[in-house]
């Protein structure tokens, strides 16, 4: 990404500026620590690049969407995803640059499990992508925990007094992806028609899949 | 969290943010740090912050993200606060030296 154009930057200056657009502190002060580890040899600028464009094009929750569309059609792989996450989507080309593991956790008419990091954000990347900002959020952070049902609700989801709610708490080494329930009426439906009723909230828990 | 959204938004809400998401990936993929060293400093930082005010996720994290990785490289000597300062300050001349729609480029330091 070029640090010529900054699209979300305020462009309220006259353009009789004389000089170009001062970028943020923040800003300058991220481009400054940049050059001193390029110069110092400790980075290469092209891999941020190719970090920068994979994040932001090539993954997203359409990965995560793969795996739960699979598993719904899938018995056999519903049942190593299940007993392995890690190894399975990794197998897919979907594996966590920092190591971390990879857990599903299914929801059930019994049991709903929604994902949250109190500690920071850690958040299963190579299936979701970067997180959304309510994600990282202290108000959902703190409140996942505290009143889920509470926050489910926020979310537009009410679930039956019988399905008891479950908060998975993320951390540096064990990321959660959450297998929504298949909707009904998606008998016969193909992996590709799945996915598009899988959300990326839906895998965080904070929604429920789509329907038809 | 008022309004959950439901379509896919960008990844990064400003250049920095990823510019600064991408440099620490790439300083824990170069070994440079254990990434769970990197969470437990930052959860910190965000703990620290979030006791004076409700961090919104957005400007406020990634504020507490540069702040944890400026802190977190001056004290594994990777990059020591003056060389930094002294860097951001060239570059803020740089672009007040530059005419406007010119590209910025650092002189040699």
């Amino acid at each position: 990404m070029g640090w010529g154009s900054l699209p979300f930057m305020p462009h309220d200056h006259s353009h009789d500026d004389p000089h170009a657009l001062l970028p943020s502190d923040p800003a300058l002060r991220v481009k400054a620590l940049e050059t001193l580890l390029t110069r110092k040899g400790l980075i290469d600028p092209a891999a941020l690049d190719e970090i920068i464009d994979t994040y932001e094009n090539k993954i997203g929750p359409r990965n995560g969407a793969r795996v739960v569309a699979r598993a719904w059609s899938d018995p056999d792989f519903h049942a190593a995803l299940m007993a392995d996450a890690t190894a399975v989507v990794s197998e897919m080309g979907f594996y966590g640059r920092q190591g971390e593991h990879m857990v599903a956790v299914e929801n059930r008419p019994e049991v709903h499990n929604i994902v949250v990091c109190t500690l920071c954000s850690c958040y299963p990347w190579p299936l979701l992508g970067i997180p959304p900002g309510w994600y990282k959020s202290d108000a959902y952070r703190a409140r996942a925990v505290r009143e889920p049902r509470k926050v489910l609700a926020d979310f537009g989801v009410v679930l039956p007094d019988e399905t008891a709610v479950r908060v998975w708490d993320s951390t540096a080494e064990i990321r959660y992806l959450v297998i929504p329930q298949r909707p009904d009426g998606t008998e016969g439906m193909n992996e590709d028609a799945l996915m598009d009723l899988i959300s990326r909230d839906s895998m965080i828990g904070t929604a429920l899949a789509g329907t038809p | 969290m008022k309004d959950a959204p439901t379509v896919q938004e960008h990844a990064f809400e400003e250049p920095w943010h990823a510019q600064v998401f991408a440099l620490t990936v790439h300083l824990n993929e170069a070994g440079h740090f254990e990434w769970s060293d990197w969470a437990e400093r930052f959860g910190a930082t965000l703990k620290r912050h979030g006791l004076a005010k409700e961090l919104n996720g957005g400007a406020d994290y990634f504020a507490a993200w540069l702040e944890t990785l400026e802190g977190f490289l001056a004290e594994r000597e990777l990059a020591a606060p003056g060389d930094v300062a002294a860097l951001r300050a060239a570059w803020e001349a740089a672009y007040r030296a530059t005419p406007h729609g010119a590209p910025v480029t650092l002189a040699d330091a």
